[in-house]
């Protein structure tokens, strides 16, 4: 399969009043078409911002986004307005993100209406499909999203971002704002849809395991960039990049006489105003080195496919 | 298949009828303030003022411009309910015919001034920036001129009319709408529903438009409400000035004024008048109280 998506080196700097803050400092990855990949890192690490900036909701400071081969980082307004037929977002928070002025019916017909897409009739019909197609019954379709619970209003979010049959859909922690029951329905829910509609996932989530279950690749990120990247099943089999075995150290595992060896980093993240020199990681690895502080570690791949910036691994 | 808790596929026969009852937003607004004894009462009111501004002909006992010198300054009586002015005018007849003027001065100036003001502070709200900079210092500039001398400039420039006494109300009111709709705007552009507008491509107007106002629908209606009362009593003190509505057309505010100096000898010749703007003023806001909760979606029983 071609690659949809290609980023190369994306950056994104926010100035703020003491700098620049460096949400994301020249990432590069590329997802194949009907694939997903897993983007995780703990909060303020942006991923989120990542997101935004691949389907242009904000303006990088600098880099390429290339969809099947176009560079839509700097499309104009009238290519850009076309290509929101072609990736969508759905996001974390299901209660701000659905206007509680419009009806559930409102919300997911928007997109068709703004695309004059059919006479409101035949909006309404695409409405009723879209509902069922993400679970929702259709007589829902004039209430309003207070009078639902999270995980529906979660599905009139992934029905807004299907409206118009995209290719491409970021999923910025679609699940982490849910109860832990929902979330597995609505990750069903999205491999489902992602099989019949041949979607492609950057699926943006800071929890691991919900990451693994859903992606084909993984890629980890610690203070704007990205550390290691690799296909999901060698990420959790063979971790090479400190940071990540860090994170998966976190996971919870549910069983009580099993004693793990314990992986717990020391410190905070330092400010991504002045991120450290090097690798940016040197500030809190347990395998720190001289050289850690002085060069960054380029990301190489490893053997197959497993890409890692680090100085000691080899 | 149960599909309320998840399960995928709903059954897809007669999907349509199976909605439940189509409602207009605006039924639903409706059958909220019908709920609301205190809002319905407020409304009834203003609806009987309107109502009585329209038929001020048929209700008035006297022509409110009949001159009656051996009558003047009459109190209440049988004949006179409200009294009589100190040309002989009929107090009575000359409220319900300011009624008219009062109602259409406090509604035009003050839809003016919230239509013009709301999308202004929307814009600002919205855009942030310079734009946010320029259109609120502008507002601070209408702001440090004292309202009424504001007015009176605006309607100096343009000459004394009816209108112009409108539009000068309406324009010295801009800033306050301007800045409780920026103020409710700036929260409302950082709510995910705004980001999830732009990503289905709705463009900035769609977005100010469809969005932020109504979600600032609050602050506008409760503003409203209390701006009618200003905008009659700013109109009156134009008219008092004679820049507004020219004697001898009855007007409540300036029947207000007029009557300042029998204060003494003939309290009811102001105490009606400014009876009338209290009422108006007390059912529009209770009326607005009522609108601006059952305008709340969320709020709903």
């Amino acid at each position: 399969m071609a690659d949809l998506i290609k980023v190369e080196n994306l950056v994104k700097y926010f100035p703020v009043a003491a700098g620049n803050v460096h949400a994301v400092d020249d990432v590069s990855f590329a997802i194949k078409e009907g694939e997903t990949l897993g983007l995780v890192g703990e909060s303020g690490c942006g991923k989120s911002t990542t997101g935004r900036l691949l389907i242009r909701l904000i303006e990088a400071t600098s880099g390429r986004i290339l969809y099947r081969g176009r560079d839509i980082a700097s499309a104009d307004k009238k290519t850009l307005h076309d290509m929101r037929k072609e990736m969508q977002i759905i996001f974390q928070d299901p209660f701000s993100s659905l206007d509680p002025r419009k009806s559930i019916g409102e919300t997911i017909g928007k997109p068709l209406e703004i695309f004059g897409m059919g006479s409101k009739r035949e909006r309404e019909e695409m409405v009723d499909a879209l509902m069922e197609k993400v679970g929702l019954s259709p007589r829902l379709f004039y209430k309003y999203p207070h009078e639902l619970d999270g995980g529906r209003r979660q599905r009139v979010g992934i029905a807004r971002a299907l409206s118009l049959s995209p290719s491409f859909i970021v999923c910025d922690e679609p699940v982490s704002a849910l109860d832990v029951s929902i979330q597995a329905q609505i990750l069903n829910l999205l491999q489902e849809l992602q099989e019949t509609m041949k979607l492609t996932y950057l699926f943006v989530s800071h929890d691991l395991s919900v990451v693994k279950h859903i992606s084909n690749r993984i890629a980890v990120m610690y203070l704007g960039k990205i550390v290691e990247s690799s296909p999901s099943l060698e990420l959790f089999s063979n971790t090479l990049h400190p940071y990540s075995q860090a994170l998966l150290a976190a996971v919870p595992i549910p069983k009580l006489d099993r004693k793990r060896e314990r992986f717990i980093l020391s410190g905070g993240v330092p400010s991504p105003i002045n991120p450290p020199s090097g690798c940016r990681f040197h500030t809190r690895c347990p395998w720190k080195m001289d050289i850690c502080s002085r060069e960054e570690p380029p990301l190489t791949d490893r053997g197959g496919g497993h890409f890692v910036a680090c100085h000691k691994v080899k | 298949m149960n599909n309320e808790n998840g399960t995928l596929f709903a059954p897809s026969s007669g999907r349509t009828k199976e909605r439940e009852k189509r409602r207009s937003p605006w039924w639903e607004v409706w059958r909220r303030l019908r709920r609301n004894k205190a809002a319905v009462a407020g409304m009834s009111v203003v609806i009987l003022l309107v109502v009585v501004a329209v038929l001020a002909p048929v209700l008035a006992p006297y022509d409110p411009n009949q001159t009656n010198i051996k009558m003047r300054l009459q109190g209440p009586s049988s004949e006179h309910p409200l009294g009589t002015d100190n040309f002989g005018r009929d107090m009575l007849s000359r409220i319900i015919y300011g009624s008219r003027i009062s109602l259409y001065v406090g509604f035009v100036a003050v839809g003016i001034g919230a239509v013009f003001g709301g999308i202004l502070g929307a814009i600002g709200g919205y855009y942030g920036g310079r734009l946010d900079n320029f259109i609120m210092r502008c507002m601070d500039v209408l702001l440090a001129i004292p309202q009424i001398i504001l007015a009176i400039a605006i309607v100096g420039a343009l000459g004394t009319s009816l209108l112009n006494l409108m539009i000068a109300v309406g324009i010295s009111q801009l800033p306050r709408y301007a800045r409780v709709v920026r103020a409710s705007a700036l929260t409302v552009r950082g709510q995910e529903y705004v980001e999830a507008a732009r990503a289905v491509g709705a463009s900035d107007a769609r977005i100010i438009l469809e969005n932020i106002l109504p979600n600032c629908m609050a602050p506008i209606i409760v503003q409203s409400t209390l701006g009618v009362a200003q905008a009659i009593l700013s109109a009156a003190a134009l008219s008092f000035l004679g820049l507004g509505i020219q004697p001898p057309t009855a007007e409540w505010g300036s029947m207000l004024s007029s009557g300042r100096q029998f204060l003494r000898n003939a309290p009811y010749l102001t105490f009606f008048p400014g009876l009338a703007i209290s009422v108006v003023v007390l059912a529009l806001n209770i009326f607005g109280d009522g609108l601006r909760d059952s305008l709340d979606p969320k709020l709903r029983q």
